[in-house]
């Protein structure tokens, strides 16, 4: 290993100061600043209504933040300031640097097209205009999230939930994005199924060196995959760090209130 | 003049409502292929016979106007003729079958086969301009899909036809980008006629009544049929050759004979197929033989 390279501090992908967003009165996430680095996994855990969702639709262009800064260092046109990018620019990056990943596969599948269309689509859309190169892409893909090759002309209707789920990671993950956002991707599956998707997801994330930002709920997922925490309590990150360090020596009494109702389960 | 029906403006629509529709077909010539949004007026027929036709022939038409209305490439449908009579009516204009006389051509379902000329406009009525829809409910989403190019959905629904069919079997309404840049519907035209659209030296205008929509190709645009490169565009063959003009390279429709089964093929384009055959009528009366069709070699 190059010595050098290992100890050079990277640049942040993503940095995050200040960020919050209100629903009229009701605050959704405040005064959340971080940053995350190429190859990074940030998981972001919380109780229900704790401002995951809100925070990672305002990492994701989403939602129209009114305060804080996002920067994101993009391959095409180097440090850009979210608020001010424009949304041309910015549905660009989402169909070429970024994936979403939603809880619920409908919201993130074409329920409507083959699942070869639903992994084809964003090849198409960045230009690719060779049939069989797409179903080549297409069929490498099923592969990789371990769908079986003769479901490529099937409909995501006719999948069950925990390959719904793998279907959209493939449809996200096909033209090489560097940074994932994904909400509760194991949400409403199964345990064994959750298993081998996180298996999945671990892989895949060590494959390509990609940056994720995961929302999750769920510690013992938070643990598995992510590098790094941040535990949200009413619109406010309470403690992060480490996720080892935070899971296994909690600070905040709410964090450890967390950590010990995890274990009771 | 006298013979135009009385207390109706001429070409039936208000002067005020024709400014604001020409005023929209200036903008939609000047930006091809871009569905602009208009103030559509209601109309003396129900939506599907072809109001946004009618209101963007009404805007155009003059009383020099030589109008020809076609249905399915036919002069002599219902659809077609009450709308000739209409405009013969409410505007007075000459009205005519011959596509080489006409210098306004409103149409639904066809372009004629035989090519059209500078000066001439064609209308198309248009029941659905929105060739993103099938997979996009949602209109705000459209026009940004549209503004942003965001266009791989037109691909992913040829993509969906590859595989459930081999082949690229959308034969109507087959999508096209206008001038580089647009994707349009073209209305519920065969794909055969698709290549009559790219560099048609006649204004092309399109009229959506339901969905209040007008859009344009001008003269000499270019337009392309999308594709794969290893599924090129294709426009329908035929075996057979037309049974009444003997025609091989025109658009041809099948039709029952008899209730034993009996068919046969025939021109879709009614003046096309009656021109061809008045020609070789009158080639064989002088004994001379003319090759049956004069403008292919223009
Ligand atoms: N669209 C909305 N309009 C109004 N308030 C909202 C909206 N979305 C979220 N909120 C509020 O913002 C706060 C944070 O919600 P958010 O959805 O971000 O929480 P969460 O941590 O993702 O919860 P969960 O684990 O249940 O998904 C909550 O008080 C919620 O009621
Ligand atoms: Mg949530």
């Amino acid at each position: 290993m190059n010595a050098a390279l290992a100890i050079a501090p990277a640049s942040p992908l993503l940095e995050v100061r200040g960020v919050g967003h209100f629903y009229g009165n009701r605050l959704g996430c405040q005064e959340v600043s971080f940053d995350l680095y190429p190859g990074e996994v940030l998981g972001i855990v919380g109780e229900s209504g704790s401002g995951k969702t809100t925070l990672l639709s305002c990492l994701a262009g989403r939602l129209d933040f009114a305060e804080g800064r996002i920067r994101y260092d993009s391959r095409s046109d180097g440090l850009v300031d979210l608020a001010t990018l424009s949304e041309a620019k910015r549905r660009v990056l989402m169909r070429t640097e970024w994936g979403i990943v939603h809880q619920n596969p409908r919201d993130g599948l074409r329920m409507g097209v083959s699942a070869g269309a639903n992994i084809g689509e964003r090849l198409m859309a960045v230009g690719q205009r060779h049939f069989g190169k797409i179903r080549a892409a297409a069929g490498d893909w099923l592969a990789q999230v371990e769908i079986a090759a003769d479901r490529m002309d099937d409909l995501p209707m006719s999948f069950s939930g925990g390959m719904q789920q793998r279907l959209q990671i493939a449809r996200n993950l096909v033209t090489g994005p560097r940074l994932v956002f994904m909400d509760e991707p194991t949400g409403g599956l199964d345990v064994s199924v959750q298993a081998r998707l996180l298996d999945l997801l671990r892989r895949l994330v060590a494959d390509m060196s990609l940056s994720v930002i995961l929302v999750t709920h769920d510690l013992a997922v938070a643990r598995l995959l992510a590098h790094r925490l941040m535990v949200m309590k009413g619109g406010h990150v309470v403690e992060s760090g480490l996720t080892d360090q935070v899971l296994d020596d909690p600070h905040h009494p709410y964090t450890q209130l967390l950590v010990s109702s995890m274990l009771q389960v | 003049m006298s013979d135009i029906l009385g207390g109706y403006n001429f070409a039936y629509l208000d002067e005020q409502t024709k400014r604001m529709i020409r005023r929209a077909i200036l903008k939609a010539v000047a930006v091809p292929g871009y569905q602009v949004p208009f103030a559509g007026r209601e109309m003396p027929l129900p939506y599907g016979w072809g109001t946004g036709g009618i209101q963007v022939t009404a805007s155009v038409i003059s009383a020099d106007d030589v109008l020809k209305v076609i249905d399915q490439g036919a002069d002599d449908t219902t659809n077609a003729v009450s709308i000739r009579r209409f405009f013969a009516k409410t505007a007075g204009v000459r009205t005519t079958t011959k596509t080489a006389e006409a210098t306004l051509i409103q149409t639904r379902h066809r372009i004629p086969e035989r090519r059209l000329t500078e000066g001439q406009i064609i209308v198309y009525q248009v029941p659905n301009p929105e060739p993103l829809r099938w997979m996009e409910p949602r209109e705000s989403e459209t026009r940004k899909m549209h503004a942003l190019l965001e266009y791989g959905a037109m691909h992913v629904k040829l993509y969906e036809d590859i595989v459930h069919f081999g082949r690229i079997a959308t034969s109507y309404d087959y999508p096209v980008r206008v001038n580089g840049r647009y994707i349009m519907a073209p209305s519920p035209i065969p794909k055969f006629d698709n290549p009559k659209m790219d560099g048609m030296p006649a204004l092309q205008l399109f009229g959506a009544g339901r969905e209040k929509r007008i859009y344009a190709v001008p003269p000499y645009t270019r337009v392309e049929s999308l594709d794969f490169e290893d599924y090129p565009f294709e426009v329908q063959r035929w075996d057979q050759s037309c049974a009444l003009c003997g025609a091989t390279d025109s658009y041809l429709d099948e039709v029952i004979t008899d209730d034993r089964g009996g068919r046969m093929f025939v021109c879709s384009d009614t003046d096309h197929c009656s021109e061809r055959r008045a020609a070789s009528d009158e080639a064989e009366g002088d004994g001379i033989r003319r090759p049956v069709e004069e403008e292919a070699a223009e």
